[in-house]
């Protein structure tokens, strides 16, 4: 279990956390969502103990990270920056960490049995391909065999197929009862792997709440409709009970009703529709709704 | 706690599966004695040339350690980067998450480097010593003769100590190309420069390598202030400083 309370940094006058209050769970995948530059990665730096915080604290298991007696035996970590020395061998560089925390050597092969790099194993990482040195970053990660681990954006430069693997690895992982916390910036990617979902947005905590309940509360399904006479339209369907909300091109989405009811009122009022569908909201759009206020490098539209 | 047997072994599996750092080993020995043959062997050919004086203050232990001035770079070198790799390379997240004790993460690798910088130092310290007094003829000296063994010995004392006060200095300043822009110039020229004119002449003895280097010196010229052992502790002491100064930028900075 990871426990974050009142966690913030602020590089010089930059904040880029900002009382951070939250705990990741053993035995379910938790991911962590926020837009580009949401403090994602300094978060996970702090719970390291890499960055210091400027006030608030991590714990790990109830333990502060310096303070874990072989912390590759309780936490493994995939970080967003390489941390490899390319002119080390992948071998030498896992029999390094693994020495440094104890960790048995017959553990090396297990690793890189596990993410596929076994043929390489005596090669160095300079030549390797992004996919490729991201799996050797999941190879540390695995190498004590932790009961927590934590992953920051890992399927960055993986194809398909090791996306695929590395989902279901998470989820396994979860399933050992292990603690997984894992970041992206794409909701798509969370909706199929992450039981538990924490959203940040510019360092600020946005949602703490399960998958099923997220999808529950931003999926709802709505009707798109669009007359040739707008403000008739909204006028009937207010008066009708409903809720239009318009929309840029001129139509409503209306919620919390079937799609024939709106037809009928717009019939009774004699009004011509140009469209009547029913929708429903993807979360991709639920998250770019919860973080729209906080993104930081939002393109300018037009 | 953070076992520190442990750590010491993989420092030393980190040290020795870097080719690149190695390899400044290898030039530090082969460039210090190299260098020391050729200028033994041009002092032989020159001998009859020297004044009166000049062969009175003769010192043939210090001149087969010329190659020093030169060797010493590599040595420098093999410090920055034994330090700077971590940094540069991104290993140093990976370094500390596995020790997060950072005092014991860079106590492990300064032993383990300064134990290796030690071990070529006084390879190379006795062979140049050797190869130089055969380049000498008849005008080389003896490891019996008195001071003589003291300035071999302490010849690869320097060595390791110089890679050491690099190290320190790395631990500040993590990036290699700072470390490298300012301890190669520093060693290449200005320390001797400050030492040799005339008005910074006082302070420029008191400079790491300067002081350190009279260690090697079997005569005395009277040109210092101060004796071999006692110039080798001036060179201790700015080791220390620069370790402590590595010590809290490494504590107290993210890394
Ligand atoms: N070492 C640093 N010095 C100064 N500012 C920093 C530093 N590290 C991060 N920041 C700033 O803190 C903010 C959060 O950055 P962070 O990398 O944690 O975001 P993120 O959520 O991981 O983003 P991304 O999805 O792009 O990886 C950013 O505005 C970034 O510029
Ligand atoms: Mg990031």
């Amino acid at each position: 279990m990871i426990e974050l309370s009142e966690l913030t940094k602020r590089y010089g006058g930059k904040t880029a956390v900002e009382g951070l209050t939250f705990a990741v769970r053993p035995g379910v995948v938790t991911g962590f969502l926020g837009p580009n530059g949401a403090g994602k990665s300094t978060t996970m730096r702090m719970i390291l103990g890499l960055d210091r915080p400027t006030s608030g604290d991590v714990r790990i298991d109830g333990k502060r990270y310096d303070q874990l007696p072989e912390p590759l035996t309780y936490i493994g970590a995939l970080l967003e920056a390489r941390s490899v020395h390319p002119g080390r061998t992948a071998y030498h560089h896992l029999l390094c960490l693994a020495q440094s925390n104890g960790v048995p050597e017959r553990r090396i092969g297990e690793v890189l049995d596990l993410v596929g790099l076994s043929g390489v194993a005596r090669k160095r990482p300079k030549g390797f391909s992004l996919g490729m040195g991201q799996r050797l970053g999941i190879a540390s990660a695995l190498l004590g065999d932790p009961r927590i681990l934590m992953f920051d954006e890992p399927v960055n430069g993986l194809d398909p197929e090791g996306i695929h693997w590395i989902r279901n690895l998470m989820k396994q992982l979860a399933s050992d009862g292990r603690t997984v916390f894992v970041s992206s910036h794409l909701m798509s990617e969370m909706a199929l792997t992450a039981d538990h979902l924490v959203v940040i947005g510019q360092g600020r905590l946005l949602a703490d709440t399960s998958m099923a309940r997220f999808i529950e509360e931003n999926s709802r399904p709505y009707v798109q409709v669009r007359s040739s006479d707008p403000e008739r339209l909204r006028v009937s369907l207010a008066d009708a009970g409903l809720r239009p909300v318009p929309q840029p091109d001129g139509g409503f989405e209306v919620e919390g009703v079937p799609a024939a009811r709106v037809g009928e009122i717009a019939a009774a009022n004699g009004l011509v529709l140009h469209e009547l569908s029913r929708r429903q909201a993807s979360l991709e759009e639920a998250f770019m709704r919860l973080t729209h206020g906080s993104v930081e490098y939002q393109a300018r539209e037009g | 706690m953070a076992h520190t047997g442990w750590v010491l072994t993989s420092e030393w599996t980190k040290i020795r599966s870097v080719r690149s750092t190695l390899w400044t080993l290898a030039a530090a020995l082969v460039v210090t004695v190299a260098l020391g043959m050729l200028i033994s062997f041009l002092v032989r050919q020159s001998y009859d040339d020297l004044s009166r004086e000049e062969r009175l203050t003769f010192d043939p232990t210090f001149i087969s350690f010329a190659g020093t001035s030169l060797g010493q770079l590599a040595m420098i070198a093999f410090g920055i980067l034994v330090v700077s790799n971590e940094y540069s390379t991104g290993m140093i997240r990976a370094s500390l998450t596995a020790v997060p004790q950072r005092g014991v993460l860079m106590g492990a690798k300064l032993v383990i480097a300064t134990a290796l910088a030690l071990l070529v130092g006084m390879l190379t310290s006795f062979l140049t010593f050797f190869l130089g007094q055969a380049m000498l003829g008849d005008h080389r000296t003896d490891l019996g003769e008195p001071g003589v063994l003291r300035a071999v010995f302490g010849g690869g004392l320097y060595m390791g100590l110089i890679a050491l006060f690099a190290m320190g200095v790395t631990w500040m300043l993590r990036s290699p190309m700072l470390s490298f822009g300012v301890l190669i110039p520093f060693f290449f020229m200005i320390s001797s420069i400050l030492a040799n004119v005339e008005a910074t002449e006082k302070i420029g003895d008191y400079l790491p390598d300067q002081a350190g280097s009279r260690i090697m010196a079997v005569i005395d010229d009277g040109e210092r202030p101060y004796g071999p052992w006692t110039g080798l502790l001036i060179m201790l002491a700015w080791v220390a400083a620069s370790l402590l100064a590595g010590y809290v930028v490494l504590k107290r900075r993210d890394a």
